[in-house]
């Protein structure tokens, strides 16, 4: 196998192992919110984080790229502050990864905690314990299931991920260049034993998470 | 039924955890909540002082507030308007806009499904209830509890009346100043009732401060209870020592029906 090849797959799997990272330290907390706290504009929120399962990825590529373009607020803040362009850059398709794999994160999170009875965090508080306390020492251990689940999907959501990379990052080998957009690069130059190499792996690695996704699922009997 | 408190008061009262440290006090309440009960939309008021030692029921039927009432005083729900005040400490004021947390209240509270935490063992669910850890006092405690076999158990293997035991246990290993029981005995079969009825006795003496239990048994209430409140719709109708309050001869208390 060439290094180009290798690259190629090695810059898929740091994409799709910080996404799922950054989206795991941000998801806790605001699966947390979304679980147990009111709030008018919570809809919302509900409705934007859940964006990405029906929206077309080259719409949020559009406005990611129109975001990171110095014309405007946030591209010329990180341009005259920063020195940065995210525009066709690892770190401007990270950022995109992370808002496209919002809802693969926080969903099962969210329903793991709802599914918690509410008299496990009660119990907890009237036996003196801070709500920090209570999520690290009784509800993270209560939805480890969900957690799993929340980073399997994640991950393997961001291995397949096209649209929203080819949009913001387009095809630059070493860069921004994923096995998803190896694959029709390579069927458009006719090199179809690398796009089959490719589209293999890709196949392997997502059907062991996901066949790991149900087996967990299947084991997990609700709480007593 | 108070022949039974002083025999089991001069075995565990003093020895088993020795000095629990907790505060001896009263508790006075005086809230009124709006709540959903059987026939609609009303008002819970419950103006009354409980005193140190008291253990005391609440009797009603299903949605008369006995629940809400347990919340209210553990700082699980937030009354309307109100004070509670425990000793000197306020609890509740709604015209000083005081409400402590349920963490700063101390109370020990019992759930209905006793709300054991699945991922802890027996023993590492009581230990949890412990302000600072203690090993000998946890041992003492599930000795008391006739737990020591099952300290390894996840609760999902235990039976009801195990539950019921650890639940209890893990209540006292904070040494609260105010225990609260949400119908303790109702999932259990009659056996278990009257073993475990013994053991609330038990719980009650060792912290010898204020316990307030949900029942809806008469027979329950009769055997325990040094006080019973009865709750209708929201409003305390009777209030006094078990046999003013029922009727002898009928196990039913007077002045209430539906």
């Amino acid at each position: 196998m060439d290094q180009d090849f290798i690259n190629t797959l090695l810059l898929t799997g740091k994409l799709a192992v910080w996404t799922t990272f950054i989206l795991f330290v941000l998801g806790l907390p605001v699966a947390y919110l979304l679980a147990y706290k009111k709030f008018w504009l919570k809809p919302v929120v509900e409705a934007l984080i859940s964006m990405p399962m029906v929206l077309p990825p080259t719409v949020l590529g559009f406005y990611m790229l129109l975001a990171y373009s110095p014309q405007n607020t946030f591209g010329r803040f990180l341009a005259e502050h920063f020195n940065t362009r995210l525009a066709f850059s690892f770190q401007g398709v990270l950022i995109a990864s992370v808002v496209f794999s919002l809802p693969f994160m926080i969903q099962p999170m969210q329903n793991g905690l709802t599914s918690i009875p509410k008299s496990l965090r009660e119990a907890s508080y009237t036996l003196g314990k801070s709500k920090l306390t209570t999520f690290i020492r009784v509800l993270i251990p209560n939805m480890i299931p969900s957690i799993i689940t929340a980073i399997a999907m994640t991950f393997a959501h961001c291995i397949g991920e096209f649209g929203v990379i080819i949009m913001v990052g387009g095809n630059i080998p070493g860069e921004t260049r994923v096995a998803s957009i190896a694959i029709y690069d390579e069927v458009q130059a006719m090199n179809y034993h690398t796009a089959n190499q490719y589209s293999f792996i890709l196949f392997i690695v997502s059907l062991v998470i996901l066949t790991l996704v149900y087996s967990i699922n299947k084991k997990t009997t609700p709480s007593p | 039924m108070n022949e039974n408190k002083i025999t089991l008061d001069e075995s565990i009262c003093k020895s088993p955890l020795g000095d629990l440290g907790v505060t001896e006090g009263s508790l006075s309440i005086s809230i009124t909540k709006a709540m959903l009960s059987a026939d609609g939309k009303t008002n819970l008021v419950v103006c009354t002082e409980i005193q140190d030692n008291e253990l005391l029921c609440l009797f009603g039927h299903s949605g008369a507030g006995k629940t809400t009432l347990l919340r209210l005083l553990a700082g699980l729900t937030k009354p309307d308007k109100g004070r509670i005040v425990f000793n000197d400490t306020v609890w509740f004021d709604s015209e000083k806009r005081i409400n402590l947390p349920p963490q700063d209240r101390n109370v020990g509270f019992m759930f209905q499904d006793y709300a054991l935490f699945p991922n802890m063992t027996v023993e590492r669910n009581i230990s949890f209830g412990q302000k600072e850890k203690n090993k000998e006092e946890l041992d003492r405690l599930m000795e008391l509890f006739d737990l020591q076999i099952l300290k390894n158990q996840h609760p999902a293997k235990l039976s009801g009346g195990q539950k019921q035991r650890v639940a209890l246990a893990r209540a006292l290993a904070a040494k609260p100043n105010v225990l609260l029981l949400d119908e303790p005995l109702s999932a259990l079969d009659w056996d278990m009732r009257m073993e475990l009825q013994d053991e609330i006795i038990k719980a009650h003496l060792l912290l010898n401060t204020i316990t307030l239990l949900v029942s809806h048994d008469v027979h329950e209430v009769k055997k325990l209870a040094s006080t019973v409140i009865l709750l209708k719709n929201g409003t305390v109708i009777n209030k006094g020592k078990p046999v003013d309050v029922f009727d002898p001869n009928l196990n039913e208390c007077k002045n209430y029906s539906r």
